[in-house]
């Protein structure tokens, strides 16, 4: 085969192509021919297939994601925003933290260790690479139903996959989540979150800027894996015969990739490097296009320096190889010497593969002949976009009048109290600690709280005890029955979260899976939850720093439920003051803050117990989500709350036993007044949380709550070794723990 | 009883960190002169029976379900020669 030159190009118009394989629509090809005035060679035809692919080029949701800047709020903690590989924000004492969430998707479901550990490989590398050492990782997982033969064979693999990767690198992973739903069966969602510490001083960006400055691939070699990966893989639908296409997916070496963090932060430490960039999706063809889009020259890369695993790899081959653990920098003449000393110190493969030009052109060379020329921006900054039309789904209505508020209620306490260990035994509800403990949630010492406490949070400083804290939460039943109420909820949960650990919640990042985007109902869920998580985020105060869309998760007509995925990370000045979920101290008071109103669409009692989906989800209030939050920081901060739990799915009663569970203690509760039992117990109404408070302080506590205006209300008082709720029912902890720690072992293990 | 042997290899374009580690282990240990290894699997099984197309396509189904993760990897399934039995080497 002869070699596909620039010029050989431009003297055959009329070759043939193979755009529509590789997933190019025909008016992005003809763009792409008017863009260079000339078909494009297939090494530039690879290039812009994977880099104008949905995954890569945000083609379908990039209108809607404008709003996270035009409604960000004004915030002095942001360093960096969105558009890098992952936002910065400033939590004092010098420190900046960055962190994202990003999809595997797709991959686990074809290959679910290896798509599971590359999605944790991934994100990782991305946090790397703006100058952070790496120190936590999260993974909020959605599997189909909990029974079925898939779920056991996708959620084992997966789980495995995290934590072999994750636990090689020595980095714990200290939360997440774990849902299950059979809308998410075939399409189950892998979304991985790392968060990074570094000094101000040491953000990076991924840019290539000064003339001659050289360009160095460094990591491992390149193979003929993951081609082709993010047009195919990510931006298409699955058709409903299951996994039968099965494209090279990439395997991972996370002591590989130990080495080139450790080997990458040595770099920066000796200040060698201009502009980095991680690969990831895409590979070179991105790495290349979007450090020269972003960088003040052009670029000119010698392809055939880059080094193979398999020799026999076309030029478009390279190009598109998402071969893992490989990194790219650009590195000033004068420094690349001592830069490949560290690398080799570090046994990383390290070569210079081009370098800075003057010009404003992407050059890419085969043994000397030039096969790419394109302007870098076309590649990776301006691409396609799409106004895909969007309009609400006609059954959208039906399914909001379809009141949760009005499915039959437990007739007696008898029948209260059944449907109750029913509920904390369901699949969502019960503990997933066969899940999280197969991750290394302690390594590197700096652990404050990991699953099952609100939030992960890690120690910072070992001198002044700074620390951040995390939650990822999202919840698909809430969206699906308002898109716009369901992203909030998501956000308000998440924040709430991080609060009731007693840090303050300052920014936020997204992971927003949805369907098909060429279906106007799913577009509509899409910009409606967008909507509603910018015009929340503005309310709360908390920027959108970055973070990642997942499209296509559909099998044939039927969409997942719109799941948009929000992290919050917070940051508390000393963690010894941190509160825990666990009801430890017999004699402390509990205190429901907030309004309690009959609110059960979507809730996890109408699911376990009623099988239904309908309704409105709770009423959003952010207002009161900060009052809230500002309460728990002041309560922990002061010594007046001893633990806190929030309230989402499975309301007060959830709350209460995963508390007392954890604090091996029991509680005594009575239904306040206005209240029934089952609203009181069961309600998921929002902006919530339960905190238990010595009694030495109970009166600066209600006083501040009172001044406030938060509605404290004394619910009951942590004792016995039972749940009791007066006049209703009482259910020894035994049986509680029987009931909410066997479920997944006994599905899964 | 007839020996059937599986031998499970990773797909060539597929990254074998384990067969990666050997080669590198390899001229530090002073063997010099090997490009790249890759390291896979091999199942010996003893079959019950007799080895007749049926009980081939069973194998041949059990490699494809369970031993071998036909996405990453793949199997050569071969029929061993009895070993001569109670000879004396």
């Amino acid at each position: 085969m002869t070699l596909d030159t620039v010029k050989h190009a431009a003297e055959t118009p009329e070759s043939e192509q193979p755009w529509k394989e590789l997933g190019l629509k025909q008016d992005e090809y003809e763009r792409i021919r008017e863009i260079l005035d000339r078909r494009p060679t297939g090494a530039e035809l690879a290039m812009y297939s994977v880099m104008w692919s949905e995954h890569c080029s945000y083609k379908s949701s990039k209108v809607h994601l404008k709003q996270f800047g035009e409604k960000a709020p004004e915030n002095d903690a942001l360093l960096v925003g969105i558009g890098e590989n992952a936002g910065v924000v400033d939590v004092g004492q010098g420190y900046a933290v960055t962190f994202k969430v990003e999809s595997h998707n797709h991959p686990s479901y074809i290959e679910p260790y290896q798509g599971a550990a590359t999605g944790v490989g991934g994100i990782v590398r991305d946090i790397l690479a703006m100058g952070a050492r790496p120190v936590a990782v999260m993974d909020p997982l959605r599997f189909g139903a909990a029974d079925h033969p898939d779920t056991k064979r996708v959620l084992p693999g997966v789980v495995a996959g995290i934590g072999g990767y994750g636990n090689c690198l020595g980095l714990p992973n200290i939360g997440g989540e774990v849902v299950f739903d059979a809308c998410y069966q075939g399409n189950p969602l892998v979304n991985a979150l790392c968060v990074g510490v570094m000094k101000h001083e040491d953000i990076h960006l991924a840019k290539a800027s000064g003339t001659g400055n050289k360009v160095i691939l460094y990591g491992a070699r390149t193979g003929g894996d993951g081609i082709g990966g993010v047009s195919v893989l990510a931006s298409e639908t699955f058709d409903s015969t299951g996994p039968s296409r099965r494209p090279a997916v990439q395997v991972g070496d996370p002591f590989q990739e130990k080495l080139l963090i450790e080997c990458t932060l040595e770099i920066f430490r000796e200040d060698l490097v201009d502009g980095i960039q991680d690969l990831g999706g895409a590979g070179l063809s991105c790495a290349t296009s979007e450090l020269a889009s972003a960088g003040s020259g052009g670029m000119r890369v010698e392809l055939d320096t880059v080094p193979l695993r398999d020799a026999t790899l076309s030029p478009e081959e390279i190009l598109m190889s998402e071969s893992q653990e490989r990194m790219c920098a650009v590195v000033e003449p004068g420094k690349v010497d001592r830069f490949l000393e560290i690398c080799e110190k570090w046994d990383v493969i390290a070569t210079v593969i081009g370098e800075v030009t003057e010009g404003e052109r992407l050059e890419i060379f085969w043994h000397g002949e030039q096969i790419v020329d394109v302007p870098p921006r076309t590649v990776a900054h301006e691409g396609p976009v799409y106004h895909r039309p969007y309009a609400r789904p006609e059954w959208q209505d039906a399914l909001q009048a379809d009141d949760a508020n009005a499915l039959a209620r437990p007739a007696n306490a008898a029948e209260l109290r059944e449907q109750i260990l029913k509920l904390v035994a369901s699949p969502n509800q019960a503990s997933k600690a066969w899940i999280t403990d197969q991750y290394d949630r302690f390594v590197q010492g700096n652990t404050i709280l990991a699953q099952p406490e609100d939030s992960g949070m890690v120690r910072v400083d070992e001198d002044t005890d700074l620390g951040v804290a995390v939650s990822t939460d999202g919840n698909g039943r809430y969206a699906k029955l308002d898109p716009y109420a369901g992203a909030q909820l998501a956000l308000a949960e998440s924040y709430r979260n991080v609060a009731a650990s007693g840090a303050k919640p300052l920014a936020i990042s997204n992971c927003l899976n949805f369907g098909s985007p060429e279906d106007p109902a799913v577009m509509w869920q899409f910009a409606e939850a967008t909507r509603g998580l910018a015009d929340g985020c503005l309310a709360l105060g908390t920027p959108v720093t970055g973070g990642n869309v997942s499209l296509y998760n559909q099998t044939g007509e039927t969409a997942i439920h719109p799941t948009p995925v929000v992290a919050v990370l917070g940051v508390i000045d000393d963690v010894t003051r941190r509160t825990p979920i666990a009801f430890a101290e017999e004699g402390q008071l509990l205190y429901l803050l907030g309004d309690t109103r009959e609110e059960f669409g979507g809730s996890a009692w109408s699911q376990v117990v009623h099988e239904h989906l309908g309704g409105l989800p709770p009423q959003v209030d952010l207002d009161r989500e900060k009052l809230l939050a500002e309460i728990l920081i002041s309560g922990s901060r002061d010594g007046m709350i001893d633990a806190a739990h929030d309230l989402s799915d499975g309301g007060v009663v959830q709350a209460v036993v995963e508390s007392c569970l954890r604090g091996g203690r029991g509680a005594r509760l009575v239904v306040p007044d206005g209240l029934d039992a089952f609203t009181f117990l069961l309600s998921e109404s929002a902006g919530r949380a339960i905190v238990a408070v010595p009694r030495s302080e109970e009166l600066r506590f209600t006083d501040m709550c009172g001044a406030r205006g938060l509605p404290a209300t004394r619910i009951g008082v942590i004792d016995g070794d039972s749940v009791e709720v007066q006049g209703e029912f009482s259910i020894p902890l035994s049986e509680l723990r029987t009931a909410h720690e066997e479920t997944v072992p006994g599905l899964l293990a | 009883m007839a020996r059937v042997v599986v031998d499970v290899m990773l797909k060539p374009e597929i990254l074998d960190p384990q067969g990666q580690a050997v080669q590198r282990a390899l001229p530090r240990l002073g063997f010099q002169g090997i490009a790249d290894v890759r390291q896979g699997k091999r199942f010996e099984l003893e079959v019950e029976g007799p080895v007749d197309e049926a009980a081939l396509a069973r194998i041949h189904e059990m490699a494809e379900t369970f031993l071998a993760n036909t996405v990453i990897e793949d199997f050569v399934v071969k029929v061993e020669e009895p070993a001569a039995a109670g000879e004396p080497k």
